[in-house]
């Protein structure tokens, strides 16, 4: 997995509630079976004023000039702003791997689902949780600053602002760890194959009926 | 020390290792595989030349991208149209065939939608961990097992080492107390559940399901509830073990037999929360106060009563949520303050794990008995959720009465609850469906969604709009059928 330390980059807007993640990459393109190339798909309903269809190339389609990610200013963005629940639905990955693929490293909202949140995570992907008001804030000073950047400090908790104003956040020590060092969590698990065989062992003398049934 | 909670006892008996960080690692007996979230978990196996860890736990199906229509179905995956879908199910094939995983493959007899083959089979049981890369693994819940979805890193990661790095979630208790009313079904109570608590309502917590609608509600029926727990926002749903989950578990195919069994319902019989136990949150409704539900949004939060109207934003003082409101009228079509039973029909759909098992078609086929869909709706759409769903509709000539009355009987498939396969909706047109998500174009680009029971479904199949179930039941009774 890609390492996450610090990270600066231009912040665009997801202003709406409830985002899913049928809206960030809707089902047609999930009948791919690689990890990469969902970028040009990424809120495809959103983004282009057509249908999209998975394969397609996406330069030639009609984009939608009232979508915030399609506005010349928003170019080249590696933050998104979002709002409450994002990334609610499925636990497609297909999600976070559109966002990573998009060139998104952070996502900043008062809220997010829990398995979309767990998904970013094993994609290097940031999900910032901050308190509501703040985003508010956020959201105002984006929209009145055009070029507004973030500096993500993952090392220090910390979101920098341009003017040099932190705000805290809070992040798992297990998923900090893994993230700012890139490591993979099966090797990780796999440390403790000894606990795991002790367990499964216990636990076949106790329920023998949860082993070999399906065959 | 306060008593457990259902989900604090599965959490133990699961519980491999607690480590400093806050993190834990809990064993999975039961992951459940489809072909959509699983391809690049296999992938990842392969690259690193990792096996699986335990190849009993793994069942895996074709669901999400097979064909619903007979014809098209008959060639088995070659027949398979559309080459992108052809070559996802085909991978399911490759990769069971190259680790050894069992499957039911596309036309045999076990094949279904994953969440409906793995309480039906047995392969799903009570006290089990269960996940699958799907959401909606909570179904499983409901027969007092701890399932959730998972996404596809961590398919790859339970595959290689049987475990799942987890913290513990908060405890919440839906409690709906008192009797339903006649014609109102479990769907609708989930509905008015996520009406009331909303769509991140549940987020960080799992939901236990209780109270006397729950003890009295069927295996089926709970699993329609615990199927939707995650459009609540919570991973998990669960239902206390009972007589009722004994009943319903006994004598399935990969259940335990014999001395097993008896050993299997002594260790199942603490599988309910203690008198003491103490929940984070609790919930109340009352069974007496729930109505057929319909949604009338873009998030199953959106959702009223069949009498109800379609809600006004101008009333919403909070902004973000005004703007929800009203781009979601927008897509839907719908005026403010527009009766629910105004609002008219394109297509049906009957089927997805939340309410494509026998009860539901019964309950479907009630309704349609001795009727004719209206011919304004150009589609109704009946997809059994397995192969022994289907035959056992077949059996009881359910089929026929959903022919005679001009719908169509498919295969199984998760068909048109997320359009991956053939079955679409056309843009703007408005679909009863019984699945689970409504969101913008969940069912077809530019569809709009309305969320039903399956009796309210196919009343609406019939009258083209909108209609209560209850008073159609009542004419039906009346006109003697
Ligand atoms: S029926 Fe729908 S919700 Fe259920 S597994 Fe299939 S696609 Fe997902």
């Amino acid at each position: 997995m890609k390492a996450f330390t610090q990270h600066k980059g231009l912040v665009a807007p997801m202003d709406r509630a409830n985002v899913d993640t049928d809206l960030i990459i809707p089902k047609q393109f999930l009948k791919s079976i690689k990890r990469t190339g969902f970028g040009p798909n990424l809120f495809d309903e959103l983004r282009y004023q057509d249908e999209g269809q998975p394969g397609q190339d996406c330069s030639k389609r009609p984009l939608n000039p009232e979508f915030a990610l399609n506005y010349p200013r928003y170019q080249g963005a590696s933050v998104l702003l979002a709002r409450e629940n994002f990334g609610c639905g499925s636990s497609r990955e297909h999600a976070p791997w559109a966002l990573d693929d998009y060139g998104f490293r952070a996502i900043i909202a008062p809220s997010f689902a829990d398995i979309f949140f767990n998904n970013c995570f094993k994609n290097g992907l940031l999900p910032i949780v901050l308190d509501e008001t703040i985003v508010d804030q956020l959201f105002d000073e984006m929209y009145a600053e055009e070029g507004y950047q973030l500096t993500i400090d993952l090392e220090k908790q910390q979101v920098v602002k341009p003017n040099g104003e932190t705000i805290d956040f809070e992040v798992d020590a297990f998923r900090k760890h893994c993230l700012l060092n890139g490591l993979d969590d099966i090797g990780l698990t796999l440390e403790d194959a000894d606990d795991i065989r002790t367990y499964e062992a216990k636990r076949r003398e106790q329920a023998p009926w949860l082993f070999d049934a399906v065959k | 020390m306060a008593g457990q909670t259902l989900y604090d006892k599965l959490w133990q008996d699961h519980l491999v290792k607690s480590r400093e960080d806050g993190t834990a690692l809990i064993y999975i007996d039961r992951h459940l595989i489809h072909e959509v979230t699983s391809p690049q978990a296999f992938e990842g196996l392969r690259l690193a030349g990792r096996k699986p860890w335990r190849k009993d736990s793994l069942v895996a199906t074709p669901d999400h991208n097979v064909p619903s229509e007979a014809a098209e179905r008959a060639a088995g995956v070659a027949g398979i149209r559309d080459e992108v879908s052809r070559i996802q199910v085909q991978t399911l094939d490759e990769n069971c065939r190259d680790f050894d995983v069992v499957q039911f493959g596309i036309n045999e007899p076990g094949q279904g939608i994953v969440h409906v083959i793995g309480p039906e089979t047995g392969a799903t049981l009570p006290g089990m961990t269960v996940v699958c890369g799907d959401s909606h693994t909570s179904t499983h819940g409901a027969l007092g097992a701890l399932a959730h979805g998972i996404g596809t890193s961590e398919v790859e990661h339970v595959m290689a080492t049987q475990c799942l790095i987890q913290k513990k979630m908060k405890n919440m208790l839906v409690r709906v107390d008192g009797e339903l009313g006649p014609g109102v079904t479990a769907k609708d109570v989930v509905l008015a559940i996520i009406g009331k608590i909303g769509t991140a309502g549940g987020t960080g917590y799992a939901i236990e399901f209780g109270g006397e609608v729950m003890r009295n509600m069927s295996m089926e029926g709970r699993m329609t509830v615990c199927n939707m727990a995650i459009e609540a926002g919570a991973r998990a749903g669960m239902v206390a073990v009972d007589q009722i989950t004994l009943d319903y578990v006994k004598d399935k195919p990969y259940a335990p037999k014999g001395a097993d069994w008896d050993r299997a319902v002594e260790a199942w019989s603490q599988l309910h929360s203690d008198d003491d136990a103490v929940f984070d949150v609790v919930v109340e409704l009352r069974g007496e106060e729930i109505e057929p539900q319909v949604s009338w949004g873009t998030s199953p939060e959106m959702v009223v009563g069949v009498s109800a109207q379609v809600p006004d934003p101008a009333t919403i003082n909070d902004a973000t949520k005004r703007a929800g409101i009203e781009r979601a009228l927008e897509y839907m079509g719908l005026n403010a303050g527009q009766k629910i039973t105004d609002i008219k029909l394109d297509r049906v759909f009957i089927g997805s794990c939340t309410n494509s098992r026998i009860e539901d078609l019964r309950a479907a086929a009630a309704v349609a008995k001795g009727q004719k869909k209206a011919d304004s709706v150009k589609q109704v759409l009946i997809v059994p959720g397995s192969q022994a769903v289907k035959a056992q509709a077949e059996k009881e000539g359910l089929h026929k009465v959903f022919i005679d009355a001009g719908f169509e009987w498919r295969e199984p498939s998760c068909s048109m609850c997320l359009a991956m396969n053939a079955d679409k909706l056309g843009a703007g047109e408005h679909c009863a469906s019984t699945s689970n998500r409504n969101f913008e174009g969940r069912q077809g680009y530019g569809g709009r969604t309305h969320l039903v029971s399956p009796g309210m479904a196919a009343a609406a199949a019939i009258a083209g709009r909108f209609v209560d179930v209850r008073e159609m039941a009542t004419a039906q009774s009346e006109g003697g059928i």
